[in-house]
């Protein structure tokens, strides 16, 4: 790299690393100042005295809400279905993926099942027809509406498919002439050398299930089977604390606030805890969608 | 080679993709076939096969419907004023980072402008509900420095402006991701000959980097072509309320509300259908768009 010594060119770096410090600190300031109040005592918070510091320092709004047996089981919900729904996704993309990216010449019918799933993404029957086709399988109030709609993510098929397709055939003909069967060839050279793509589709297909909510909205209809997103739209959009099921004499001492605050908080641990790997995933993730010959 | 020899060796290719067909055709294609309550007078006890047809009836309701014109217009000024947004901030963003040399400063600003992507539109809902509320500390640090507090969420005033603004903070910092990509493959060769040259430092982001990433900004603007009528559903569906109705409801909020809280289902879906429609035809020409002027193709 060139090194410009410049004084204007030396401003510009100043102003740039200024700049672009400032934007970051932006962008995590919001969270920073619900942290704070989920952090503040019953006054502060109210009375919106809390900026980026807890003020009356507590920890009871956390222990109310990890105490609130109606949030548990929505974050149990969660955890089920991105334990089940994560699964079911990476099984289908991985073997609906491999015959797609066979040539039509191994694979009769390539072509067509192509059209087929790609046709699938690009037109959308929409929201109501979904919704009655879900309920005429009796899914309503069951996880199955949850992870069975979307349990084969084509988009990731397609980037799957692409990824498959750069394996060296070299490895796979010795296989064949060894005798190994498609079931050998997908299990012990394909997938193993396409593990960063299925650790980065893995991730994408764990974080949608846990941001997911609308669709705990419409096809929950006992608010007793609500993932944890979609119970935290009505504590948090609707502003329902009710929901929460904390007993009236404790929201006394505490301001509503800060106990939303605590869970908005508690419902990005998790996501904070994978951060790290997605990061270092995603970015190959993009280019395996963006760069393709 | 005979059929049954060729089956010998390729039967689990055809195992393993029924699944996926199954699926695909229970939860894409049948609700595909479910278009067809825009045509009826749909009841959910009948169901698809069983309501009355009425012809163009529901579009003749939705055409002549005093919002229809409002979501169309609401839907589309969200959309493109947030693609043009997120593209350009994106792109001056992309620039200084990579000008910024630190590899240690940048992995830093990075990551932490790449978190709001990943948490969902509850929980960025809820804080953003809470900072621009009316005693929200927003407003607390505008009226400490004079400035009249707003309602953000319940103005038509603003509320476009603070959906803008707030898809910005989550997406804008993810969206750098690819044009970091592009900058990096930009051959240094190309800045030291042009700084021998005696280029400058910013006649060379003119004439080198900027006509380097040229091909992604024209994929980007060729794909997002695919996505004007996806103003942000659950976005809006958070923030929005019925006082910003007039400047806030897009197509997909009006569906939910007329069809699964009203009820009136064939309307709902006469607007979900015309939507599918255009929206189909849009991401087709952005894909050809796309392959033609990018060279990328999906498959």
């Amino acid at each position: 790299m060139i090194h410009d010594r410049t004084w204007f060119s030396r401003l510009f770096d100043g102003v740039n690393y200024v700049f672009l410090t400032g934007f970051a600190i932006l962008c995590l300031l919001p969270l920073v100042h619900i942290f704070a109040v989920s952090l503040s005592g019953r006054a502060p918070a109210t009375g919106g005295f809390v900026s980026f510091w807890p003020i009356d320092f507590t920890l009871e709004n956390y222990e109310q809400v990890m105490g609130s047996r109606n949030f548990l089981r929505s974050f149990f919900i969660s955890v089920l279905r991105v334990l089940t729904g994560t699964s079911l996704n990476m099984l289908l993309v991985i073997l609906t993926a491999y015959p797609l990216s066979k040539t039509a010449r191994v694979f009769k019918g390539r072509t067509i099942c192509i059209w087929f799933f790609v046709f699938a993404m690009l037109f959308d029957g929409g929201l109501i027809p979904s919704f009655f086709v879900v309920r005429s399988l009796g899914l309503l109030n069951t996880l199955g509406a949850l992870i069975l709609p979307n349990a084969v993510p084509i988009f990731s098929v397609i980037l799957m498919m692409n990824f498959f397709r750069d394996v060296p055939k070299e490895l796979e003909e010795s296989a064949v002439i060894d005798g190994a069967s498609h079931w050998r060839v997908l299990w012990h050279i394909y997938i193993p050398l396409s593990l960063p793509a299925i650790a980065t589709l893995t991730l994408f297909s764990a974080v949608n299930h846990w941001n997911a909510w609308f669709d705990g909205l419409i096809y929950m209809t006992d608010t007793a089977n609500y993932p944890m997103q979609t119970f935290l739209r009505t504590v948090i959009v609707t502003l329902d604390l009710t929901q929460v099921g904390i007993n009236p004499q404790d929201l006394q001492r505490l301001s509503d606030r800060a106990i939303r605050g605590a869970q908005i908080i508690v419902a990005t641990v998790p996501i904070l805890v994978v951060y790290p790997f997605l990061q270092r995933y995603f970015i190959s993730g993009i280019k395996l969608g963006a760069v393709k010959e | 080679m005979t059929f049954k020899q060729y089956m010998k060796r390729a039967w689990p290719l055809y195992v393993m993709i029924v699944p996926g067909i199954v699926f695909v055709l229970l939860f894409r294609y049948y609700p595909m076939y479910g278009v067809v309550i825009a045509f009826q007078d749909f009841s959910p006890a009948k169901g698809f096969a069983g309501s009355p047809w009425v012809g163009w009836e529901n579009f003749e309701d939705l055409f002549l419907a005093p919002e229809f014109g409002r979501i169309f217009s609401n839907t589309l000024i969200i959309s493109v004023s947030k693609i043009v947004a997120d593209q350009l901030g994106a792109i001056i963003l992309a620039l200084l980072l990579n000008e910024a040399r630190r590899i240690l400063f940048r992995r830093s600003i990075q990551t932490l402008i790449y978190l709001p992507h990943f948490l969902s539109w509850i929980v960025l809902g809820g804080i953003l509900l809470d900072i621009l509320s009316a005693g929200g500390i927003l407003n607390q640090a505008l009226r400490s420095i004079g400035i009249e507090p707003q309602l953000w969420l319940g103005s038509n005033d603003w509320f476009r402006g603070t959906v803008i603004a707030s898809g910005f903070w989550k997406n804008v910092g993810f969206s750098t991701i690819v044009y970091l990509a592009a900058l990096t493959a930009i051959n240094p060769v190309l800045h030291e000959a042009a700084a021998i040259d005696g280029a400058g430092r910013f006649r060379r982001i003119w004439h080198i980097t900027l006509p380097g990433i040229r091909p992604t900004i024209v994929l980007l603007a060729a794909l997002s072509l695919g996505d004007v009528l996806q103003a942000g559903f659950e976005q809006i569906l958070t923030l929005y309320n019925p006082a910003v109705y007039r400047t806030g409801d897009i197509i997909d909020t009006y569906v939910y509300r007329v069809g699964l809280i009203r009820a009136q289902w064939s309307l709902a879906g006469a607007v979900g259908l015309f939507k599918s429609f255009i929206g189909f035809f849009l991401i087709v020409l952005s894909y050809w768009l796309a392959d033609r002027y990018a060279g990328y193709r999906i498959l």
